[in-house]
């Protein structure tokens, strides 16, 4: 690595600069706020690189382009914000229901409502139940750093690929605006653009001359009205995704010796590490356990560091990513709850008094 | 079968001068007798057998009956939400701009719900074509008002008759369409006669004439009959057409820029 | 003489073809199809025009003329 490598530059712009690199060759979407520098970047690199830019009339125009794009096997991508993805979810449903990929940014505004353009994980029940109607799920991976913003865009990708899914990004106007540098490197590991033309081969759509004259045609449908066909259907997207669970992904410190575990993800992780790193310090017994992708969530490594501890989820909502925690040590341990409210920046400072108070509590 | 099996070779110094193309398949559609969806779907089926571009062209479906028009073509299809299939046809034909695109909606789909979308793939000038059916009502859920109802005509949701104070006029898509500058195509035709059939084909071939030349968003509107929720028998409801249809959706081709 | 061929499975009996026939030579025959339709039948000289072909709505019709017919099938 190179000095020259890093730039400064935000998360946004990490999102759009590692959406490029990872080989993302159509855009689609609409302006909102705390997202805006993804399309105005991308309104000049996507099409430098020779692909698609196209500032949709709505979210739900530029879902359905999506979904339109992503059936030709073609990496795209769409972003906005909480009321913005709220209009996609029947886009979204309907990929999901079609297998059919695409990667979704949702840099999260305070809600409900227009709310607020402050920070807020108040999308976190949306994001990872589905979001849309029927049953459907999403990937989602929640980067707490700029440099998580470059460096997911790789594997979000590789998973609409590998799974025929949509993938959500989750992000906040903290992580979304923040600052920081950044290396401009694709992560170790990371697939090749040529790899998500090879996976989408099989299924995507394209005109059925390129697959000989005499080929089937294609179809790629959510419709099922046969007896039995719905259900098969979704057998089969259940089977999916419980093979996805595999693709769990967590971030843990201090966990293997301490008596109270932070559960935090995204922006409030990064904060939350900064509060446990300084009772660490103090010589208290905390860690901290990050979920990176917040579907899957990584259940099975929490409850591999559950025995003799006790749990604080810190969230900046009301209460949503707590009923997974709690979901996944079913009754194994205790798990305590500290909300920051939607709209609020805070400090590692603010998060002290919470997690000394559970490290006091009896379980 | 094997009574007609028999006759469909020719004999003698007999030529077959009628008969349908590969691009169609030989499902029997779901459509109710009389319904002209499977005019329309011959007439955009011989225009691309014509053209010879079938294998590079990818349909996008509607909802509403016309739904599973991808069982009875030979083409790649793609399935879009309600409304939005000009917004899939804008990602797919952006996505792969060596392909042939075309959506195929009823008034619902693209007059109502999906109005937003039409008009601004057509704006965009996105290199699409689009087949409209209008035939005043919503036919899969049973016969609703739909944007493009006659004033006056009773439908299970306007039972007083449609009126303008309270539901507005019909919609004039072709007319609306003909206004924005990336269309490059626009005209309605009907399905009601032989005469009004042999013009809507050759509506639906300059609209992929339009597509093909890069030109921009092609648009051709058809005035079709819905005999089951129009409560009338086949041969009546072209009448209706002919006498009630037509003077509110004038026919004609609306704009074509490759003939300016 | 021109003649028409009803590939009569595929028919709905709506009977647009029988108002479309210039000849006047279409009707329907009082026998149904496995789908429960009244299939249609000619009777009399076919010009060979198609109009029947071009109004079904199902390709129910295929239209066959000899060389020396008259009238236009185009």
């Amino acid at each position: 690595m190179s000095e020259t490598d890093r730039v400064l530059i935000k998360g946004n712009e990490a999102v759009a600069f590692g959406a490029v690199d990872a080989g993302c060759r159509c855009y689609f979407g609409y302006p909102i706020t705390p997202q805006n520098e993804v399309p105005e970047l991308l309104s000049s690199l996507i099409p430098e690189n020779g692909g698609a830019f196209v500032q949709a009339e709505s979210e739900v125009g530029a879902i359905n382009m999506l979904l339109g794009a992503g059936a030709c096997g073609v990496a795209a991508m769409t972003s906005s914000s909480s009321c913005g993805i709220s209009l996609m979810q029947e886009g979204i449903s309907y990929m999901a229901g079609s297998h059919i990929p695409g990667v979704i940014i949702n840099m999260s505004r305070g809600g409900p409502g227009l709310g607020d353009i402050g920070p807020s994980q108040g999308d976190y029940f949306q994001a990872v139940k589905g979001g849309g109607h029927g049953d459907h799920r999403n990937l989602v991976l929640a980067p707490s750093l700029a440099q998580e913003c470059y460096d997911f865009m790789f594997r979000a990708f590789a998973l609409a690929f590998a799974w025929q899914n949509p993938v959500m990004i989750l992000g906040d106007a903290i992580v979304a605006q923040i600052k920081e540098p950044v290396r401009r490197v694709p992560p170790a590991g990371a697939h090749k653009p040529k790899d998500m033309s090879d996976l989408a081969r099989d299924w995507r759509i394209e005109g059925f001359g390129g697959r000989g004259q005499n080929a089937v045609p294609r179809l790629l449908k959510s419709v099922y009205l046969a007896e039995g066909a719905l259900a098969e259907r979704n057998r089969l997207l259940l089977q999916k995704y419980t093979d996805m669970r595999r693709e769990a992904l967590f971030d843990s410190e201090y966990t293997d010796d301490a008596e109270l575990v932070v559960v935090a993800f995204g922006s409030i992780a990064r904060i939350a590490r900064s509060a446990v790193r300084r009772l660490r310090d103090e010589g208290r017994k905390v860690g901290l356990f990050r979920p990176v992708s917040l579907y899957p969530f990584p259940e099975e490594a929490l409850r591999l560091c559950a025995t003799g501890r006790r749990f604080l989820v810190i969230e900046q909502n009301t209460g949503q990513m707590v009923e997974d925690v709690r979901l996944a040590l079913n009754g194994v341990s205790s798990v305590l709850w500290h909300g920051v409210m939607p709209g609020l920046f805070i400090g590692a400072g603010e998060l002290i008094d919470p997690i000394l108070q559970a490290v006091k509590e009896k379980s | 079968m094997s009574r007609t099996d028999k006759c469909l070779r020719p004999q003698n110094d007999e030529k077959l001068v009628f008969d349908v193309n590969s691009v169609l398949n030989e499902r029997v559609t779901h459509y109710c007798p009389g319904c002209h969806h499977g005019i329309a779907h011959r007439l955009v089926s011989e225009v691309l057998h014509e053209l010879g571009v079938a294998d590079k062209t990818i349909l996008v479906a509607s909802v509403g009956c016309a739904a599973f028009t991808y069982d009875y073509f030979n083409v790649d299809s793609v399935e879009a939400p309600h409304g939005r299939a000009c917004a899939v046809a804008t990602g797919v034909r952006r996505a792969r701009p060596d392909t042939v695109v075309f959506t195929y909606q009823g008034d619902g789909d693209m007059a109502a719900i999906g109005i937003g979308e039409s008009l601004h793939a057509a704006n965009r000038g996105e290199k699409i074509t689009a087949v409209f059916i209008n035939n005043t009502v919503y036919g899969m859920t049973g016969g609703q008002m739909a944007p493009t109802t006659l004033l006056g005509q009773k439908t299970t949701t306007s039972k007083q008759g449609r009126s303008l104070s309270n539901e507005g006029g019909p919609i004039r898509l072709a007319e609306i369409m003909a206004q924005l500058q990336g269309v490059a195509y626009s005209a309605r035709y009907a399905l009601d006669s032989v005469k009004h059939v042999r013009e809507a084909k050759k509506a639906v071939r300059g609209a992929f004439d339009a597509q093909i030349a890069g030109l921009g968003f092609s648009f051709v509107e058809l005035l079709s009959g819905c005999p089951t929720n129009w409560n009338l028998d086949p041969v009546a409801a072209n009448k209706r057409i002919a006498n009630d249809m037509i003077p509110v959706f004038p026919l004609g081709v609306f704009k074509d820029v490759a003939d300016e | 003489m021109s003649r028409i061929v009803f590939l009569e499975e595929r028919c709905k009996g709506c009977r647009l073809c029988v108002d479309a026939c210039p000849a006047g030579i279409l009707r329907p025959s009082g026998r149904f199809n496995r789908q429960g339709y009244e299939v249609m039948e000619t009777d009399g000289a076919c010009t060979g025009c198609a109009s029947c072909a071009v109004m079904c709505p199902d390709t129910a019709i295929r239209v066959f003329k000899s060389a020396k017919a008259k009238g236009d099938a185009s």
